[in-house]
């Protein structure tokens, strides 16, 4: 699916990412975990395609293709897709509206025609029940005046009515009380198959309660220090990141 | 990455940029009682008609031109302007078939069709139009339909003609001919514009429309548009215009004024895509306009909407006086200036009748090295009990070389009054162009989505085919400015 080799990624003159490797296949979950400013929503927004992040070395292959290559709106369509941390607002746009203009972006990319907006409209009510978002926040603008947990289960359903191949969930869970996380995770685990993949990005062990990854990775300053299955969340957990801070210490 | 999109923007063409190649008639350059009596000859106007020109441009030569605006431009020099150009007829025109081919055609480039039941914009419509180019009214549409429930619907100069009582009773009521600077010149050297009458009970059938046409070079154009709703009718108007892309600044001085009686309500919508200059700020058309309407009797409703994204200088306050008791006035604006256009755009309410209401909602956006201004006036006059008056302007500022500047004016002289004024700023986010692209929606779309959500609450005011045409316009206007 994603095949990331030493990837290096700067902001101004300051290194974040230093070298960073992995692989995720096809019907795979990844959680990467880490202490706060080791580089975890770095990595989102450099696979994603943000242009405030230099790409300084290394290679990133999405489906075959040189996923550094591809623009923010190309990776998306490629089927890459990232709930973000902070939803932006999108004031006077509709969320139907979004969607729609998204969908049909993508639509065009693969050659296929605009969805009939009957079918969209269908689409719109079997996806939202999934994450039990209320009707009417699909035809409020966009993430306006959403509270916290609205705006994460909005981001569950655009990636369910997107339905890309690898999904990026950055700190999906903060900010969530119980009752909406597992609300969260039982969407996103809804739409786990076989045929797509997840990278749960989480300073808590907490999310992965709900959302069990196959493989755990830690990160710290800039690189994946140690990986493991699901107990070494557990493990992260009970002993906090004090422990691979020492011994992972890197000079800056 | 911004500048590419930028430069990509800005090399854009003005897609109204054309000429037509037609023959004029045309009077000579500059300004005098003589260039006036030879416009009045020919338009074979009464003695009344001239008698009005004269004293306006008498009060013109002893006027200054506004400096107060937020704009700095170079003043126009008034001896070197043609002040009447009109298309040579080849003959006396009894049909459509009969116009100049060239001019239809220029008026199919512009997609406004002067066959009747044609579409617009690909909407199967039923809008009347009248067009005028340069100087004068070309064609007028569905007159007839429109003449079976009494409404007149021409051009100003057959309504000099043809109705000369209606004329002289309201002209200038709105708009004294003494109002300001540009008023003025408009007063004494108008040629032409619309006329549109809609008598006692009638509901106007279908959308009325004007389209204007600036065509010959070195000509100014002072069109004139005048509507009148009698008790309890009602009309909804449109008014489009674009102009040739020269290197030369064009001026533009019209004056429309709407009256409306008891219980009648007017609509007026502009789509304003006058040519803006090109990315030096060279060329374009100075667009000083005095728009104006009183709400004459009890009851009775005034709205303006305007999408305003052409001229290099716009300097332009619809305003509604509410002198009937129960009036109300709406304000419903989006201006975008874009490279080096300034404008200077917003609002006069005037309160007079008692429970007086009026609404003010203007949007700015602003990009490149352009400057944009509201500039409005809320006023309540003594005795205008209970009026209330709610203001919001929104400024959208798309990169960091461009300014937006809000200059409201508040005048309350009764104590029952309730004036709200809301104010915002904001700039286009790199967030939420980022959010958008990442759900796969490339840069252009992404900016026309998130502008035409900003201006969702004027844009709805327009008539159907309007908002279409709006909409593109706002997408094309802005491309690119945001990288």
């Amino acid at each position: 699916m994603i095949s990331i080799k030493n990837l290096h990624a700067s902001i101004g003159d300051k290194e974040i990412l230093r070298g960073i490797n992995l692989e995720v296949k096809a019907g795979e979950v990844h959680a990467i975990m880490g202490p706060n400013g080791s580089g975890k929503s770095t990595l989102s927004s450099v696979l994603a395609g943000r242009e405030d992040y230099d790409v300084t070395e290394g290679e990133v292959t999405f489906n075959g293709k040189n996923l550094l290559d591809l623009s923010t709106e190309d990776r998306a369509r490629e089927g890459l897709f990232l709930a973000f941390q902070y939803p932006i607002e999108i004031p006077g746009v509709s969320n139907v509206n979004f969607l729609r203009t998204a969908l049909n972006e993508i639509r065009a990319y693969h050659g296929q025609e605009e969805m009939a907006a009957k079918d969209f409209l269908a689409l719109v009510k079997e996806k939202s029940k999934l994450v039990e978002l209320d009707a009417k926040l699909a035809s409020r603008s966009v993430n306006e005046g959403f509270s916290g947990g609205e705006k994460k289960r909005n981001e569950i359903f655009q990636m369910a009515m997107l339905n890309p191949k690898l999904a990026i969930l950055d700190e999906t869970d903060s900010g969530l009380d119980i009752d909406a996380l597992r609300i969260v995770a039982t969407g996103v685990n809804k739409l786990k198959s076989k045929d797509n993949a997840t990278i749960v990005i989480t300073h808590y062990q907490r999310l992965l309660d709900y959302i069990v990854p196959d493989f755990v990775h830690i990160l710290y300053k800039g690189r994946i220090v140690k990986s493991g299955g699901k107990e070494l969340a557990l493990e992260m957990e009970a002993k906090g990141y004090d422990e691979i801070k020492k011994e992972f210490e890197i000079a800056d | 990455m911004a500048n590419e999109i930028l430069e990509e923007h800005i090399n854009k063409d003005y897609e109204w940029g054309f000429t037509t190649n037609i023959d004029a008639d045309e009077a000579p350059k500059g300004l005098n009682e003589d260039i006036i009596k030879f416009i009045s000859a020919k338009k074979n106007e009464p003695e009344w008609m001239l008698e009005f020109r004269l004293k306006a441009f008498r009060n013109w030569q002893n006027m200054v031109e506004p400096e107060w605006a937020h704009v700095a431009y170079t003043k126009p020099n008034f001896q070197d302007i043609i002040y009447y150009s009109a298309p040579k007829p080849k003959k006396e025109l009894a049909s459509l078939d009969e116009v100049d081919p060239e001019l239809l055609k220029t008026f199919e480039k512009l997609g406004i069709s002067l066959e009747e039941q044609k579409r617009l914009s690909g909407v199967q419509s039923n809008i009347a139009v009248d067009v005028v180019f340069d100087s004068v009214s070309v064609k007028t549409t569905f007159k007839e339909t429109l003449a079976e429930k009494g409404i007149i619907f021409c051009s100003f100069s057959e309504a000099v003609q043809d109705h000369p009582e209606l004329v002289k009773k309201y002209m200038g009521m709105a708009v004294p001919p003494t109002d300001n600077f540009y008023a003025a010149l408009n007063s004494a050297v108008f040629t032409d514009g619309s006329f549109c009458y809609i008598p006692k009970g009638v509901r106007s059938p279908m959308e009325l429309s004007t389209y204007f046409r600036i065509n010959a070079s070195g000509t100014g154009q002072f069109e004139r548009t005048m509507i009148i709703a009698d008790e309890d009718s009602y009309v909804s108007y449109l008014e489009g215009c674009t102009a040739p892309q020269r290197d030369e600044n064009q001026l533009h001085a019209a004056v429309v004024e709407i009256i409306t009686h008891k219980n009648a309500e007017v609509k007026y919508s502009t789509v304003q895509n006058w040519y803006p200059g090109d990315k030096d700020g060279k060329g374009g058309i100075f667009n000083f306009v005095t728009k104006r309407g009183i709400c004459l009797e009890d009851n009775s409703k005034i709205s303006w909407t305007q999408v305003e994204t052409g001229s290099a200088v716009t300097w332009k306050y619809p305003s509604v006086i509410l002198k009937g008791n129960n009036s109300v006035g709406e304000f419903y604006s989006v201006a975008v200036t874009n490279n080096y256009q300034q404008a200077d755009t917003g609002t006069k309410m005037i309160h007079i009748g008692k429970n007086t209401r009026s609404t003010i909602i203007s949007k700015g956006i602003s990009a490149g090295f352009s400057n944009n201004s509201y500039r409005g006036l809320v006023q309540i006059k003594k005795g205008a009990s209970n009026a209330r008056n709610f203001s919001q302007c929104d400024s959208l500022l798309m990169g960091d070389k461009c300014g937006a500047h809000t200059f409201p004016y508040i005048e309350i002289k009764d104590k029952s009054a309730v004036v709200e004024h809301e104010a915002t700023t904001s700039k286009i986010g790199e967030d939420q162009l980022f959010y958008c692209k990442q759900r796969g929606i490339d840069n252009e779309k992404a900016i026309g989505l998130i502008v035409n959500g900003y201006c969702k609450e004027v844009l709805n005011k327009l008539p159907m085919e309007f908002a279409v045409e709006a909409q593109k316009l706002l997408a094309i206007s802005l491309e690119g400015s945001v990288g």
